[in-house]
């Protein structure tokens, strides 16, 4: 079972990069999606982003009670798990509930309705013009995002830190800057481009081959967050084990 | 012209399409009818593409399509023009991107041009002047003229129609029967058309192919379906008391 749907899911993708025929027409997909993924996602990222930053930093500084430790350790563990995990993660994580969803029933909708059949009789690549500017643009804004939560992540731990007296903001910022190793938002940043084609394309299969009609479409569509999510976790795994 | 050989379609154990062979001119509006589950709508999918045949052929004029991948149908595909039967206009796009959009994948015309092409299709379905509405905004009529619209944007060689006049009312039905033969008329298109709307049959059919367990059990004119003798399509074909008073009239 698992390997009939990955090889259609591989199928699919052949599908999908298949030459365009129009970059004219893709450009402009393109950019929609970037801006539905992207700025539509914002917000949403960073309240999460903020509020995970804050309560990280309140959570070290109540384990961390010792006077051996220098509270500036704080700020270093808040950004390195912000950076390796909690950002990329919880971003992807949040993603393939908001944009996975929205894929899936946006293409299944398009294929109960036998949309996409008018786009393969005109003999338009259905996959190709309906999936591949949604995957250019998640591995494109995914990583962003990312970048901009790791960003309101340390910021927001900055604000709980010092609301919550649990580290001074001046100990709070020498801890984010010692011992900075660019190579860990390296990681993110590999990370967030894996879970962005993830997202989207898992998400863009489970809406292409859905049959039947409304509740067919939502059940795709919660299946493809699912699966979204458990291949995130398993992706992250082997990308934190393949890069540290 | 497009001639079907031996097709056979099956899903799992539903054995739908078991040999039809038939010829469909150009210039003429050919009509598949036949009761539901008979296979009509799989037939013509078989002929567009969208399901593959197991066994048989689809000819368009002379190439055999079901043999061809993807990138050699594409010359055929474009070529065609389809009415489906909820229209599948796409929702995200107004009616006039939606009549635009074939044209801007295929063809090098400026935007005036795509423009204008998209007036005079939506002129001639008497849709002039609704250009920026969206499907979510139209009646069941309007989007079966804005799908005749799309898909006549190409000039087409050959129009398949599944079932135009479902949900439509009787006068809207007939006005939509008048536009596709109207439209065979001035593209001397292979049009196929599938219903069971017995005006249509009665009204526009110039060559009818009755389906009947999946099989080709009939084939004739409007005219000659009057005094068949075939049970099952007298079945079919007047099955109302209003139809077989009808008959017995004619």
């Amino acid at each position: 079972m698992f390997f009939t749907y990955f090889g259609q899911y591989l199928l699919l993708l052949r599908a999908v990069f298949r030459r365009p025929e129009k970059w004219k027409i893709y450009w402009k997909e393109i950019i929609h999606e970037m801006n539905e993924i992207g700025v539509g996602s914002l917000g949403l990222i960073a309240i999460i982003s903020t509020f995970v930053g804050a309560v990280m930093t309140m959570q070290i500084a109540f384990q961390l009670v010792s006077d051996l430790i220098p509270t500036s350790v704080i700020g270093q563990i808040n950004r390195d798990s912000s950076i390796l995990e909690l950002s990329p993660t919880i971003t992807a994580l949040v993603l393939a509930g908001k944009v996975g969803s929205s894929i899936s029933s946006q293409i299944g909708s398009m294929r109960v309705t036998e949309q996409i059949d008018a786009l393969e009789i005109m003999g338009i690549n259905a996959p190709g013009y309906l999936i591949l500017p949604k995957i250019l643009a998640g591995i494109t804004m995914i990583p962003v995002l990312v970048i901009m939560s790791i960003f309101l992540a340390l910021m927001g731990g900055l604000l709980g830190g010092s609301v919550s007296g649990a580290v001074t903001p001046a100990d709070y910022l020498n801890g984010i800057t010692d011992g900075f190793r660019g190579y860990t938002v390296a990681v993110a940043l590999v990370k967030a481009f894996v879970f962005g084609f993830i997202i989207t394309s898992v998400s863009a299969f489970k809406g292409f081959y859905v049959r039947g009609g409304a509740l067919e479409v939502g059940q795709a569509s919660t299946r493809g967050v699912v699966i979204s999510c458990i291949s995130i976790l398993v992706a992250d795994y082997i990308v934190t084990a393949l890069m540290l | 012209m497009i001639e079907v050989q031996n097709i056979h379609k099956s899903f799992g154990d539903n054995h739908v399409l078991r040999g039809i062979d038939a010829k469909f001119e150009p210039g003429k509006i050919s009509l598949i009818i036949g009761g539901s589950g008979s296979g009509k709508s799989t037939l013509l999918k078989c002929m567009v593409g969208l399901h593959a045949p197991e066994q048989g052929k689809v000819i368009y004029n002379g190439e055999d399509f079901t043999r061809m991948d993807f990138e050699a149908r594409i010359p055929i595909r474009k070529e065609i023009g389809m009415l489906f039967q909820n229209s599948a206009l796409f929702d995200s796009m107004t009616v006039e991107q939606n009549i635009i959009f074939p044209l801007e994948m295929f063809s090098e015309m400026s935007r005036s041009e795509k423009v204008d092409r998209a007036n005079y299709c939506l002129e001639r379905v008497n849709l002039a002047g609704r250009n920026k509405l969206y499907p979510a905004e139209l009646s069941g009529g309007m989007k079966k003229r804005v799908g005749i619209a799309r898909a006549i944007s190409m000039s087409p060689k050959y129009l398949f129609v599944d079932e135009p006049n479902s949900g439509l009312d009787p006068e809207t039905a007939i006005l939509i029967d008048e536009l596709i033969s109207e439209l065979t008329d001035e593209y001397q298109c292979t049009t196929v058309v599938v219903t069971h709307d017995m005006n249509s049959v009665m009204g526009i059919g110039d060559y009818i192919l009755f389906l009947y367990k999946g099989q080709k059990w009939w084939e004739g004119s409007n005219k000659e379906i009057a005094h068949t003798d075939v049970e099952e399509l007298n079945n079919f074909v007047f099955a109302s008391p209003f139809m077989k008073a009808a008959k017995e009239r004619f």
